[in-house]
């Protein structure tokens, strides 16, 4: 058996076209079936595309590595449940381009952060983590309240969601850059119009600064409505064994 | 392509930069295309002095070997900057003030620059290096298409530049270890396609029969990333002149990919390439054969069909639906044997040469680089179990592994390949100080040790402290005060990490004098004076 390996040692063909067919089969055997297996994403109640402005909250979130001390997956274990809140479902992270699970929990799970706290401990919190949580590790991201969001790619952003699958309705692109200006400033004659097109999105001043919307209330707007979406009064487990 | 030919393209491509980098939907797309841009102009200078001066490219001699030495140099410089780096962050987490309150240098923009300078930079410059001196010692062949693996080497820099310089101003896709965004992945899929036709062309050019078994671990190793780089990246741009895009897949799916990536980044990168270096250089180094013919077939192809499957493992416990956890898991564990095969067949090559350890330095850099490769496949797959990993995961305990692989195994097995190179590539009789390799081995192996016994008590004890109930049912501790208890450890870590960082700067001293012609004038290691004679 093994003399006959030496004509794959001495072709390079061989040798390249078989290690290539080896080493994807494990690939295609795991992740492609994700792709249609119905019961990989719970049916759930409640789950909505980001409006522009948790949108852009999240791209900061991003932006700034977040996601490398902060997961935003609850696993189902008694402690996580109680300390964060209901277990995470595949179908919360449904409309996640790229996924934000994280790795790593050098800070808390933020999966459900949404409503936790007020706007105002956020904004404080962001700019100086150890004046409300002395044992903290965090930077300060002071500058995210200086720094004016940008709005006017705000349809641009959709747009480039619904290409890889986002359901964002005409309506949603037509008003992407408004909406995103309403959601932040109050009395904006826009802001019922956000929150019809976005059920339970916020729509106030998030960053205590009414006349300008800047990346402080994009990403306070973003960790204020994460995990808030699905509504688990009617979801039950039973029906999502998988 | 004759220069004039050349110089023609990069101009092009220079336009082109320029052209993008004022019509730029948003300023880090600009300053990324005039980065390019500065590149492309650099090229043509120096194609441009190369065209006047074409009297000595070298191209009569029987290998490339401008690109190794090369490579050998760009190992080192990334080395120290990816550690300079880690020692910075692992400190920030101890000193939060180390953030300096400044976007740029905040520890989440900091950390994918550490991992992609040790990873991509540093790793992928000595696989590139070594993998192209050993694909011409072992064929018999000068490197194929030219100076295509020049191209190879600098088109790597320059992604490595455009890579890091993003993640500082903000520039992230947020996939670990696959950050760079849609444009500069482009880039590395070019450079990646040309090494892969350098290697391959000059295997088909080889002048021995046999094709050696490290060509094998480095071929797949190049195969395998180049599959994985592109599946991983499939994004949509916001615009084709800005920096953003959103990944073509969405949750569970993104995740499942992203670590299917992750993992093989470990599973080819850091272990299938280095794999291909230790089964070079070991044997060189301790004038002896493989030891098992056989076991190396039977370990390269299990160990590249089995580690795809691991990526799961990433994911326990999360919204992945479990029988692709239970695949991960089992797949994990047998992965263990293919790891261990690797390392016996490693370490027995030392077999009736064991006295090496004692009088050559370099030897013993290789062979606790193949011990800390066994154990930290060992570590792994128990890692994997899903009980483990419910305590395990989102710990400190992840780091220490993944740094007892990275320092331990791919750190050390690179300084074994480097020393045993520099001489032979600058032509020099030998090393500048073989005690000085000693030193190094010493502050890099206790490095290692201080830091990865400090993140598994913090790791496990962490992960301990989370699930803690008092008899009336409560949770005992809060999570800031687990933050807390993690200080000391943290303070442990960053001076392991500087110790690690000192073996390194030891070993940069010790090269450039190599470099230099310079021999320190020293006793001889390990020689009892009745030996001697």
């Amino acid at each position: 058996m093994l003399e006959k390996h030496e004509k794959i040692e001495k072709s390079a063909t061989l040798l390249f076209v078989l290690s290539f067919i080896v080493v994807t089969i494990g690939g295609l055997v795991e992740i492609a079936p994700l792709f249609y297996l119905e019961n990989t994403i719970e049916k759930v109640k409640g789950m909505r595309p980001y409006s522009p402005l948790e949108l852009a909250g999240r791209n900061i979130y991003i932006r700034e590595g977040c996601y490398l001390c902060h997961s935003q997956m609850i696993r189902p274990f008694r402690d996580e449940v109680e300390r964060y809140g209901h277990y995470s479902l595949a179908a919360e992270s449904m409309y996640d381009h790229p996924f934000q699970w994280g790795s790593k929990r050098t800070g808390p799970d933020l999966a459900r952060v949404g409503n936790r706290y007020s706007d105002e401990w956020h904004v404080q919190h962001l700019i100086n983590p150890q004046s409300v949580v002395p044992e903290s590790v965090m930077p300060r991201y002071a500058f995210l309240a200086k720094t004016e969001v940008r709005t006017d790619d705000a349809a641009m952003h959709l747009k480039a969601n619904v290409m890889v699958g986002v359901p964002y309705t005409k309506a949603m692109l037509e008003n992407a850059a408004t909406d995103m200006v309403a959601q932040a400033t109050p009395d904006h004659d826009g802001a019922d119009a956000v929150a019809a097109r976005y059920p339970k999105a916020h729509t106030r001043d998030f960053d205590g600064d009414p006349k300008r919307v800047t990346e402080m209330d994009a990403l306070v707007a973003y960790l204020q409505m994460l995990g808030t979406l699905v509504d688990f009064k009617a979801y039950k487990a039973e029906d999502n064994l998988r | 392509m004759n220069s004039f030919g050349k110089m023609a393209v990069y101009g092009l491509v220079l336009v082109l930069a320029v052209l993008a980098a004022l019509n730029a939907h948003d300023s880090l797309f600009a300053a990324h295309a005039i980065v390019f841009a500065l590149a492309c102009a650099i090229a043509i200078v120096v194609t441009a002095k190369r065209a006047g001066a074409s009297a000595d490219t070298g191209d009569g001699e029987k290998y490339l070997d401008g690109v190794v030495r090369a490579g050998t140099i760009a190992t080192l410089f990334w080395g120290v900057a990816g550690f300079l780096v880690g020692v910075t962050i692992a400190s920030q987490l101890a000193f939060p003030a180390l953030n300096l309150e400044w976007a740029f240098t905040n520890f989440g923009r900091l950390r994918p620059l550490h991992t992609s300078a040790v990873v991509f930079a540093f790793g992928g410059n000595a696989l590139i290096a070594t993998s192209f001196y050993v694909v011409q010692r072992t064929t018999g062949a000068r490197l194929a298409f030219g100076n295509l693996a020049w191209f190879v080497f600098w088109g790597y820099q320059l992604f490595i530049v455009l890579a890091a310089t993003g993640y500082l101003m903000g520039v992230t896709q947020s996939r670990e270890y696959a950050e760079p965004e849609w444009y500069v992945d482009i880039w590395l899929t070019i450079v990646w396609v040309a090494y892969l036709l350098v290697f391959l062309g000059t295997l088909y050019k080889r002048k021995e029969p046999h094709i050696y078994v490290a060509n094998w671990f480095y071929l797949s190793f190049i195969v395998t990333i180049a599959m994985l780089h592109i599946v991983n990246n499939m994004a949509m741009p916001v615009s084709f002149l800005g920096s953003k895009s959103y990944s073509l897949f969405s949750g569970v799916q993104d995740a499942l990919t992203q670590w299917w990536y992750g993992h093989n980044a470990v599973g080819f990168f850091l272990t299938a390439g280095f794999l291909g270096m230790m089964y070079y250089f070991v044997p060189k180094q301790a004038n002896r054969p493989i030891y098992s013919y056989r076991l190396s077939i039977i370990h390269f192809w299990s160990l590249i069909f089995m580690y795809i499957w691991a990526g799961p493992h990433h994911l326990h416990y999360t919204a992945l639906p479990d029988w692709a956890q239970t695949l991960g898991v089992a797949f994990s564990i047998m992965l263990w044997m293919p790891s261990w095969g690797g390392m016996i067949n490693g370490l027995m090559t030392l077999s009736g040469a064991w006295d090496k350890l004692r009088t050559d330095p370099i030897i013993r850099m290789m062979i606790i680089s193949i011990a800390f490769y066994g154990m930290s496949t060992f570590e792994g797959p128990m890692m994997a179990i899903k009980s483990v990993n419910s305590l395990s995961h989102y710990t400190d305990w992840t780091i220490g592994h993944v740094h007892s692989g990275a320092l331990g195994w791919v750190g050390m097995v690179s300084f074994g390949a480097l020393y045993y190179l520099t001489p032979r590539l600058w032509n020099r009789d030998r090393l500048y100080s073989l005690r000085l390799i000693n030193w190094h081995f010493w502050l890099a192996t206790l490095g290692i040790v201080v830091y990865a016994s400090s993140m598994w008590v913090s790791g496990i004890m962490q992960g301990l402290m989370w699930r803690e109930y008092d008899a009336q049912g409560f949770l005992v501790y809060s999570f800031a005060e687990s933050v807390a208890a993690m200080h000391p450890f943290y303070i442990i870590r960053a001076i392991g990490g500087a110790m690690y960082l000192a073996g390194a700067l030891i070993m940069c001293w010790n090269i450039y004098q190599t470099i230099r012609g310079n021999k320190r004038n020293e006793a001889p290691m390990g020689v009892v004076a009745s030996e001697a004679a």
